[in-house]
């Protein structure tokens, strides 16, 4: 799950870490109200959206009165804001966050990281701050220093000592940056996230160490003992349809093809969108029902996929093992009956109860285009899209 | 011989009352796997479907001489179960769980090391050595014994190549899930280097997906280390990059990750390429031949 800038800093201010003051703003005139109250002559008006490189989309303003943070609150409010992250058709801004200026002597770049080949949290620190971090880590590795975290000790000054002066840092800077680092770890931990970046952080001309942006992502799979985390979901970021799907156990991604898919497991989910590209076809998207998907479920998927009106083609692709064929094939028929299904319905069933199975689909009364096998089942979805009209 | 488990593999079941622990044990008993307890805090000495029940993990294992664990645990008190048989000296710990927070398996990763417990998964299937021991929820008559090794990041995928071999009547000696998550226990090279030893083992499937270097590693390994044919899949090509597909640990964040990537770095090491999953049964005949 991903959370607002304003509210990583949230975050941050609870676990000690330098912020600059701020506020968010949902008008102009909020804009210029949050901004009153900073002791400030520059203001910073910044875009709200779960996605980086807001300041090059135009997302990011720096005023220098409060008319000026009235005006650009106007331009970016309500603005389409497009980043390398957002995709060609941008995402809507609906809040901005204001905040003080500051002196800024150096940007840096910090974050914590799971590194998978170990198992442990990772530092990564690099002088390159501001920048886009997997560029500096693609053209000069050597400019990331990294630190991992031993679990049994957690974060130690030595570690702080070694990022701090891997940035050059001296005095009573460095140590300002071993707090913030330290700050910095334990809400990683303590809050379950699966992302800390900090980019840039800076070093002010005054000599503090601040968190100048802040994005943090979190494990889903520990959201179950954070409710304060939960709280802060923003769901006009996330696509209403994986929502509504997760709520019933299923996994959906929409992608922009036009074969729909019902799978049951992660991978064989993946491997049925790659085979349908193979054989020539572009899946409309990723369903994972599950290892316990019931009748219900099977036809909460279906209708999930027919509300994408780009689907010329359905194939379920189902290897019964925890999940029993029969099962999915009850599901298929009512959910074919009730949603009066229009397209072509492509079906391959192996595993569990796989007779049983084929025989409620063949008795079925319903048009149902049996495959024999993976290939098969991915060369009659790719013709049957391209037949529709 | 086979790999990890057989005949004379003594299985306790970590959660064995539950609804899941109850079914999937009785599966793998029935399957012919020799299940001697089960654990349940609370319902300590009794008798659950004839199976003893034991409080804690130590006891479990004094009692019955257990040598292998499968967990059922849910998914926030997981973890906990998995360390209780770590520090109980479990040889063998399967935890099938989905779901386990990425922070709990870290800890659990940093126990494991230098401990005397190897653990497959999390979010895994399991552990089948056809017609001798099933642990874990795939559906056992897909199998039958023979000489493949199969290791997958994923279940379904895993019936999947085990049903082509079978249809060809090409045997497995085991299958091995190590499951969907970002942190597990046992990587593909610590499997593939139990069946380059293995004498019943003559080829290995290897069947991975996006997310993560573990694959690109294995293949490196596979270049220096193993003299057994290896035929390998990545599942994901068609995946977006950033998104999260089903298994926690399939996403693309950069360059390396990718499907693309790892089928590159596997070709480049002599493995042989299922660019298909239909074609994982088919290209280990062929290899088979050769």
């Amino acid at each position: 799950m991903n959370v607002h800038e304003y509210q990583a800093k949230e975050l941050m201010r609870e676990f000690g870490i330098s912020v600059l003051k701020g506020g968010i703003a949902n008008t102009p005139a909020e804009a210029v109200e949050v901004a009153k109250k900073l002791d400030t002559k520059v203001w910073v008006v910044k875009a709200q959206i779960h996605a980086g490189g807001r300041g090059k989309g135009g997302g990011v303003k720096l005023a220098k009165s409060l008319d000026e943070v009235e005006k650009y609150a106007k331009e970016i409010l309500g603005m389409q804001l497009v980043t390398h992250q957002t995709g060609p058709e941008g995402k809507k801004v609906l809040k901005v966050l204001i905040e003080q200026g500051c002196d800024i002597d150096h940007e840096y770049y910090c974050g914590i990281v799971l590194d998978r080949v170990t198992g442990q949290n990772t530092f990564m620190v690099s002088i390159e701050g501001g920048m886009d971090i997997e560029k500096v880590a693609h053209d000069t590795p050597e400019k990331i220093i990294k630190a991992h975290i031993n679990p049994a000790t957690g974060f130690t000054p030595a570690v702080g000592r070694k990022l701090g002066y891997a940035l050059g840092l001296k005095g009573e800077t460095l140590n300002k940056a071993i707090k913030f680092f330290d700050g910095l770890y334990k809400l990683y931990t303590q809050k379950d996230c699966s992302i800390a970046e900090i980019n840039p952080l800076v070093t002010t001309k005054t000599g503090d160490v601040l968190a100048l942006d802040g994005k943090l992502n979190f494990d889903d799979n520990a959201l179950f003992r954070h409710p304060e985390i939960e709280a802060m979901r923003d769901v006009t970021e996330e696509s209403a349809q994986e929502l509504e799907a997760g709520k019933f156990g299923l996994s959906y991604i929409s992608l922009d093809g036009n074969i729909g898919c019902l799978v049951n497991g992660a991978g064989l989910a993946m491997g049925t969108l790659d085979i349908l590209k193979i054989h020539g076809g572009t899946p409309a998207n990723f369903l994972d029902v599950g290892g316990g998907a019931t009748k219900e479920t099977v036809q909460k998927a279906f209708s999930i996929i027919l509300e994408d009106k780009n689907v010329k083609a359905i194939l379920v692709n189902i290897f019964g093992g925890i999940m029993k064929c029969d099962i999915i094939a009850n599901g298929v028929v009512d959910a074919a009956k009730e949603l009066s299904l229009k397209v072509p319905l492509i079906v391959r069933l192996e595993g569990t109860n796989v007779a049983l199975g084929k025989k409620i689909l063949s008795e079925s009364g319903l048009k149902i285009t049996a495959a024999n096998d993976l290939a098969d089942a991915a060369q009659k979805a790719v013709a049957a899209a391209k037949g529709a009209k | 011989m086979a790999i990890l488990i057989n005949r004379n593999t003594r299985l306790i079941t970590i959660g064995l009352t539950g609804k899941q622990g109850t079914f999937h044990t009785l599966q793998s008993r029935d399957y012919g796997t020799n299940v001697v307890g089960g654990v349940t805090p609370g319902k300590g000495g009794t008798i659950h479907e004839g199976i003893p029940v034991f409080n804690t993990a130590y006891e479990a294992i004094k009692e019955t001489g257990a040598n292998a664990a499968m967990v059922f645990v849910p998914p926030a008190f997981a973890a906990d179960s998995i360390i209780e048989c770590i520090e109980a000296e479990m040889p063998l710990i399967i935890a099938i769980t989905e779901g386990i927070p990425i922070q709990d398996m870290i800890k659990v990763k940093a126990m494991l090391k230098g401990s005397k417990s190897r653990l497959i998964g999390p979010n895994c299937p399991g552990v089948i050595t056809p017609g001798e021991c099933k642990i874990g929820i795939m559906p056992g008559h897909i199998h039958m014994p023979g000489n493949v090794g199969v290791i997958s990041r994923s279940g379904t995928l895993t019936y999947e190549a085990v049903f082509q071999l079978t249809q060809r009547e090409i045997g497995q000696s085991t299958c091995v899930g190590i499951g969907g998550d970002p942190v597990n226990g046992t990587n593909f090279i610590d499997i593939l280097e139990m069946f380059e030893k293995d004498p019943d083992t003559k080829a290995v499937i290897m069947i991975g997906e996006i997310g993560g270097t573990a694959e690109t590693e294995a293949a490196r390994w596979i270049k220096k280390n193993m003299t057994k044919p290896v035929v390998s899949f990545i599942a994901g090509a068609a995946a977006p990059k950033g998104k999260r597909m089903g298994h926690a640990g399939a996403i693309i964040s950069g360059e390396d990750d990718s499907a693309e990537a790892k089928f590159k770095v596997l070709q480049e090491c002599g493995v042989t390429i299922a660019r298909s999953p239909a074609e994982l049964g088919q290209k280990v005949a062929e290899v088979l031949k050769k």
